[in-house]
């Protein structure tokens, strides 16, 4: 008999977890580099991660989020990993619980998810991809971005302004500094190469010349030798387009040390303090310019600057420049969340990604934005920040 | 710059860096030529050592090591010295120890389980310098990062030795590279050829039995043989720190693929071939990346060893030897 009531009682547990398992159970995910130098910055996203989701008590209505944080880099490459990142997009295809996808941070890996989960319905919100022909035709390949769409629907969206706005804002502040000749640089990725491309292309417009362009190796020991070919053809201003990881900071000492009196510009894939650490700060203050799509931390207004306040309270820590990304990107599945909660729809993959796609006019910590048609923000807003004192500081703000 | 400027300041830049990557082809070759190994692991012991360096350079204080007062004029070069035998005496021992561990018993397996151990021997080296790189230091960053590139003080005052207003730049570290490297060569060219135990390693280099017949403790010339290649390894780890100024778990990869590269392109096994190799990639670099562009470097250097191994398969030095491995 006692056997009976336990078996009954195993038994219905049993058939109680299955039910908090199914559809009542959503779950967001992130996909990030947590291995790796940019884990400082990553670590800053899935703190503002977490902050979007326990503003609204981790729950909507009485239907718990939960919330798993994926690694997308591995050791071997100290970086992200194609091969991690198509698992975690597998993972979340096959997980019916996972209804949206936080990431990624790097545009290459983007483009490895994008189909997947495009395939599978899931909406995925990029807090950092700015490559622009992830989602606009003319900047890529001829079949890009349809070859991220095989479903033809839209499942991809981004809160950061695309490279296209930020290299031209790049170039335009070279030309601000008093320079003509330029010297592009890139690293031979997805996000460098697209960045450095519209750099160029901007710089040609408004009369810039460009005295030489190359890719260089991000894993080389120095790059002294191609200062000094920047040196010979008189460089005033260098752009890379690279990140931290593919050894920003090893150009900007060589500039240095290999005796070329250009200034460095360079994306946001550098605005995190590893930059700062990898470079040494003398190699930086007063020759490096760094562009970001936002603005420091410290300047948000308004909601940003809640939120600003609220992380330093939780972390006691300065939030990374792109925390409020990954808090705002949360922030806006969550709304989605919500209302379809509040009209009394079901929270599943399907009715989350249109909704996310609805978002207009939405009034959150960067501003009020909208998605546009592709999916991208029509958040403009750039800052062009510069290294004083061992921080970043904001030279001037564009919108 | 004229063109001339230019061409001296590629030779400057392919000479130090080619003289670094020499320092670590020797650790390749020489274990080569003993045991017919080719261990993997020496590009990160390379790496552990640069760890040692800045470990030590942040124990004393970044700004001690910057400010001449504190420890008196030339304190600079002394400090570089002592890195140098610190860092080479660790990496000399940790091959050593390497050797003990894995490779000895496995002295008789097959030549690809020793492939495999050296291989496995890498991954596990690599590991403890991200994890090393995680220690709670200032100079590392306060270890919030492990795998992040580490900055490493510039050790030897920065300015240009032609004056400031010359195109061409000769600083102190190219300097440092040539007055560390040169003589370390020289000594071990001297000591392999004049000494006892230099002898014993070209006896059990060119056959091991026949050495160990005549007498010679071939265990110790082998040893030896690991502490000499792991010192090379850890003084060019130093040099390269100094010289790149960052640090990083990955930096032994890079290394000891150029290296390695300068090994075979010199004729593995073959000393003065290593020395030669490692110049040789250091200045075609150099070139290419000035003459060519940045992005065909990689593409040319091992063109190059490709060419050269079609005509010359044993290397630019290599004997004609017997089948090995």
């Amino acid at each position: 008999m006692l056997q009976l009531v336990r078996i009954s009682a195993v038994l219905g547990s049993l058939a109680f977890a299955a039910s908090a398992l199914g559809a009542d159970a959503v779950k967001i995910v992130s996909s990030l580099p947590r291995t790796g130098s940019a884990n400082a910055q990553t670590t800053s996203m899935v703190n503002g991660i977490k902050m979007a989701i326990a503003e609204v008590g981790g729950k909507i209505g009485d239907i718990e989020i939960a919330y798993e944080d994926w690694d997308d880099a591995s050791p071997q490459r100290g970086n992200w990993d194609p091969a991690v990142e198509a698992q975690n997009a597998d993972k979340a295809k096959a997980d019916q619980t996972v209804v949206a996808y936080i990431g990624t941070y790097n545009s290459g890996a983007a483009k490895i998810s994008m189909p997947k989960l495009n395939e599978a319905g899931i909406v995925m919100v990029s807090p950092a991809n700015t490559a622009p022909n992830l989602t606009k035709e003319g900047f890529g390949e001829k079949n890009e971005p349809a070859v991220y769409r095989p479903s033809g629907k839209i499942n991809y969206f981004r809160v950061v302004p695309t490279d296209d706005v930020q290299g031209a804002v790049a170039a335009d502040f070279a030309k601000e500094l008093g320079a003509k000749k330029v010297f592009v640089l890139n690293d031979r990725e997805v996000y460098g190469k697209g960045v450095a491309g519209v750099f160029e292309r901007r710089a040609k417009e408004i009369g810039l010349e460009i005295v030489g362009t190359d890719g260089l190796d991000g894993k080389a020991s120095n790059y002294k030798s191609l200062v000094t070919k920047m040196k010979q053809v008189g460089a005033e201003v260098v752009y890379f387009g690279g990140t931290t990881q593919t050894n920003a900071g090893q150009l900007a000492k060589d500039i240095v040390t290999a005796g070329l009196k250009a200034k460095l510009i360079v994306p946001d894939g550098c605005y995190e303090k590893a930059f700062i650490e990898a470079a040494g700060e003398k190699a930086l203050e007063g020759r490096v310019y760094i562009t970001f799509g936002g603005v420091d931390p410290k300047l948000l207004e308004g909601k940003g600057k809640e939120f600003y306040e609220g992380y330093k309270k939780s972390y006691s820590a300065e939030p990374e420049g792109y925390a409020v990304y990954g808090y705002e990107a949360t922030k806006v599945v969550i709304s989605a969340m919500q209302r379809i909660h509040a009209a009394g729809g079901k929270i599943t993959r399907a009715s989350v990604l249109e909704e996310v796609g609805k978002t207009k006019d939405f009034a959150g910590a960067l501003g009020t934005w909208s998605f546009d048609a592709n999916g991208d923000t029509t958040n403009r807003t750039m800052s062009v920040n510069t290294v004083k004192d061992g921080d970043f500081s904001t030279v001037k703000v564009v919108n | 710059m004229s063109e001339t400027e230019v061409f001296m300041q590629q030779v400057i830049y392919g000479l130090s860096n080619g003289m670094i990557i020499a320092l670590v082809a020797l650790g390749y070759t020489m274990v080569y030529g003993i045991i017919e190994l080719i261990n993997f692991a020496h590009g990160d012991v390379f790496t552990l050592g640069g760890f040692l360096a800045l470990t030590i350079v942040g124990a004393l204080g970044a700004s001690a090591v910057i400010d001449p007062a504190t420890l008196g004029e030339g304190s600079h070069w002394l400090l570089l010295f002592a890195l140098v035998i610190a860092s080479g005496l660790f990496c000399g021992g940790l091959n050593v120890l390497i050797d003990t561990i894995a490779y000895k018993p496995l002295r008789r397996a097959s030549k690809l389980t020793q492939l495999v151990a050296a291989i496995g021997v890498s991954f596990i080296l690599v590991n403890i310098a991200l994890f090393w790189g995680g220690a709670p230091m200032e100079v590392f960053g306060g270890g919030n990062a492990a795998a992040a590139s580490k900055d490493f003080p510039e050790l030897l005052e920065g300015s240009n030795l032609l004056g400031e207003d010359s195109n061409v730049v000769l600083r102190l570290e190219d300097l440092a590279i040539f007055a560390i490297t040169i003589p370390l060569m020289v000594g071990l060219t001297l000591f392999v050829k004049k000494t006892r135990l230099g002898r014993g390693m070209r006896a059990t280099a060119q056959n091991p039995v026949a050495a160990q017949l005549m007498g010679i403790d071939t265990n110790r010339v082998i040893a030896a043989t690991f502490m000499i290649g792991g010192f090379l390894g850890g003084a060019a780890s130093v040099m390269w720190s100094l010289y790149n100024n960052t640090i990083s778990f990955q930096m032994g990869f890079r290394a000891g693929m150029d290296a390695f590269t300068a090994a075979v392109l010199g004729g593995i096994g073959s000393l003065p071939g290593a020395m030669i190799g490692g110049v040789l990639i250091g200045l075609i670099r150099a070139m290419s990346d000035q003459y060519i562009e940045t992005r065909w470097t990689n593409v040319v250097v091992f063109g190059v060893l490709i060419l050269i191994l079609v005509f010359r398969p044993s290397g630019l030095m290599g004997l004609k030897q017997r089948e090995k491995v």
